[in-house]
């Protein structure tokens, strides 16, 4: 064994020794001949067209799409015409399945089970759990059914470097890393998704400032969240024909606050928690490579619409139970629901929000994608709206936005209420997966609160903030 | 007695290609390991995906896979398993997508490295091409996005650059899933020793530093005989790699040999 051990250092101890010899600057002479040989072998075996027409078209989309300015309005122009198309889009299919599933199905389900089940069963079941499905269906599955392929379509054509390229001198100047743009990007499919990308950096500081600002980025399970309350909101504040483009302004609107946000944070946290220096990076920019649309369509369809939507109903079906289950247990004669709401809205008024909005978004810890379909059933719970739901907790045929407006506006829910809740949708803490994910990445129960309560600490801040201004001016 | 026209079909990679089973993730029993390694953004995934029907997101995005993936194949009714690396450039700069690539050629040990390159960018590609080939004695080139390099008139005669690197060079289109035949096949030859690679070393003008890579090779040779590696091995102690030079002080580099003997005791 120590025989070996000498033997081992000899040769460590030889190494050494030679390192004079081979001079200082070994690893650039290595890096020289390993270059050298690159070329002399290309030149071989390589040959080029005598001109480039391709290349050409590729810089000269580079030249415009990483213009320095310009580069930043075809991105925000991009951003809006892709939720333009999806909010467009979603409104029929999205009344159609509604049809299907809620209209049609339930009460078949409903008079099937209630033949043998008893009444609480079917409750918690056919009220509960299939309709918190459904309508997670019938909501989420239009808009991602749209919103995804053409954002892999803008994926496969190699947009998004781009994206990423623009974005990097900013976060090197919030001293954060550049590649921070990328895991950013990331985050807008979703934030576990991003949080476990920032592996790509290897500064631990600027890897923490990339995982605790990656939640300001929207994610799959918020799109449609912002897209319906924008649709209904916002744009029916517009007069009709701007109804389209004002409410896809605010969704893009809400996604470039939540880039500003990632900017500022990151800012503050180098300046404090993290301080230090950014590193550099290289980025390479693919070429464009003109995406192959079948072929997007099927694997955006699997990998993002089939995959979101089974975590949602996977949340769906337990929430829709609690949801139930709250709506009908009964203390001192009023449910559990609202002695919460009761409780809690006046403390969310000065949030401009209501008590409704905070129960849903503690029952949506574990999926941001629940969020809407629960506030709607709280609220039809709370009302007990006569002839449109019948029971408690039950929900009940919502054919389109229209009718999803005409439940929000009977909760009594104004413009401002729309606007905040973006806001909070934006700025809350990130679903229980993310939470977990950077706990497992960063093996820090210190970092992982942070990452959940600064955002809550910011959304409870600018929501206050709006709403005492608002009421203010009107 | 054999039927010699079934025997050319039995050795048709055509006929093959019929037995190709994508295992996805059930790597239970393999008989040979096959390490995918590659510039950001060539493709690699899209091969992965290919092989092993599984369906590791892909984009056109430099440096998506960031972990390593696993999958299995089986063809020829040999059982495969297959290592998606991170893309990278380089193999000698201390990143941890770097060090999970080289570790895995170098201590992994993978029956075949497949470098996966982009033909449109051959020169760059290349330099790691080099430097894989300095630590592996068995490798395939698959000379993807062959479809975007004809759209931009680029023409490569990957006959000769076959020959200059002394390993197969295979054109493929793995978003079309062009050239998979061509290229199991050679994986599948390399795997079994039928095909003998001849890598190309780099060659340098300095005589100082070839004098002391081989005056440390054989003193490395002596302590562990048998190493496939030694030249390079020696470059990165001239270079003071620190995690190679832990592994010479715990002999974790005598690992390497091992399986070297375990082939020795198949053959």
């Amino acid at each position: 064994m120590n025989n070996n051990n000498i033997k081992r250092e000899s040769i460590l101890t030889t190494a050494n020794n030679l390192r004079w010899d081979v001079g200082e600057n070994l690893h650039d002479a290595l890096m020289e001949s390993i270059y050298e040989n690159a070329t002399s072998i290309a030149s071989k075996v390589v040959s080029f067209p005598d001109k480039k027409p391709a290349f050409s078209l590729d810089r000269t989309l580079d030249k415009i799409l990483t213009h320095k300015y310009l580069g930043f309005l075809i991105m925000f122009l991009i951003l809006a015409l892709v939720f333009w198309i999806t909010i467009e889009g979603a409104n029929v299919p999205s009344g159609i399945i509604a049809n299907l599933l809620v209209d049609t199905l339930h009460p078949i389900l409903k008079t099937f089970t209630a033949s043998f089940m008893p009444l609480w069963l079917s409750g918690v079941l056919i009220d509960g759990a299939y309709l918190a499905m459904a309508w997670v269906v019938s909501v989420m599955l239009p808009p991602m059914a749209i919103f995804f392929p053409v954002y892999t379509l803008l994926e496969d054509f190699g947009y998004l470097p781009r994206v990423a390229f623009n974005m990097d001198p900013l976060y090197k100047k919030v001293g954060a890393h550049g590649k921070q743009a990328l895991t950013m990007t990331m985050g807008f499919g979703c934030n576990a998704a991003g949080v476990v990308a920032t592996r790509v950096i290897d500064s631990p500081r600027e890897r923490l400032i990339a995982i605790i600002t990656n939640n300001f980025s929207l994610c799959n399970g918020r799109w449609p969240t912002q897209i319906l309350i924008a649709t209904i909101f916002i744009g029916g504040a517009a007069p009709a024909y701007l109804a389209g483009i004002a409410s896809a302004g605010a969704v893009v609107f809400i996604a470039i606050l939540g880039i500003a946000f990632s900017l500022i944070v990151s800012w503050g946290l180098s300046k404090s928690l993290l301080k230090g220096e950014s590193s550099a990076f290289s980025l390479e920019l693919p070429p464009y490579r003109p995406p192959r649309i079948l072929h997007t369509l099927y694997s955006s369809l699997i990998d993002r619409t089939i995959f979101v939507l089974w975590r949602a109903i996977v949340f769906a079906i337990p929430a829709g139970m609690v949801i139930w289950l709250v709506a009908n247990i009964m203390i001192d004669g009023v449910s559990v629901a609202n002695h919460f709401i009761d409780w809690a809205n006046p403390v969310a008024l000065i949030f401009g929000l209501n008590g409704i909005i905070l129960l849903a978004y503690i029952i949506a810890i574990p999926a941001n994608e629940i969020v809407i379909p629960t506030v709607l059933m709280l609220t039809v719970a709370n009302l007990s709206i006569s002839g449109v739901g019948g029971d408690r907790g039950v929900m009940f045929e919502l054919d389109s936005v229209t009718s999803t407006a005409v439940i929000l506006h009977a909760g009594g829910w104004t413009l401002l209420t729309g606007i905040n809740l973006m806001i909070f949708s934006l700025l809350h803490n990130p679903c229980s997966t993310t939470i977990y994910t950077i706990y497992k990445e960063t093996k820090s129960v210190k970092w992982a609160v942070v990452s959940t309560l600064l955002p809550i600490a910011m959304g409870f801040t600018i929501t206050f903030f709006v709403t005492q201004v608002w009421r203010l001016i009107f | 007695m054999k039927n010699p026209e079934l025997n050319n079909c039995a050795n048709c990679p055509v006929h093959n290609m019929g037995n190709l089973k994508k295992l996805g993730i059930d790597m239970s029993s393999f008989d040979f390991v096959v390490a995918l390694a590659g510039n950001p953004n060539t493709g690699k995934s899209t091969v992965f995906n290919y092989l092993t029907g599984l369906r590791q997101h892909t984009g056109n995005w430099p440096g998506k896979t960031v972990t390593r993936a696993e999958g299995g194949f089986e063809y020829d009714r040999k059982k495969f398993k297959l290592v998606d690396l991170p893309g990278t450039y380089s193999l000698l700069s201390t990143s941890t997508d770097e060090e999970v690539a080289r570790d895995f050629i170098l201590f992994g040990q993978p029956d075949v490295t497949v470098i996966v390159v982009d033909a449109t960018r051959i020169e760059r590609n290349l330099n790691l091409v080099l430097q894989i080939l300095e630590i592996t004695d068995r490798a395939v080139l698959c000379l993807n996005l062959m479809d975007e390099a004809k759209r931009n008139g680029i023409t490569v005669d990957d006959k000769t650059l076959s020959k200059e690197l002394g390993i197969p060079v295979i054109p493929t289109s793995a978003r079309r899933g062009e050239g998979m035949n061509e290229l199991l096949n050679a994986i599948n030859e390399v795997a079994a020793g039928k095909y003998i690679c001849k890598p190309y070393r780099l060659k340098t003008n300095q005589s100082e530093l070839n004098f002391a890579i081989e005056e440390l090779s054989e003193k490395i040779k002596l302590e562990f005989p048998g190493l496939p590696n030694l030249r390079w091995v020696a470059l990165r102690l001239l270079e003071g790699d620190q995690s190679i030079i832990d592994a010479i002080r715990s002999g974790d580099l005598g690992k390497l040999k091992k399986e070297d003997s375990l082939e020795e005791a198949k053959n």
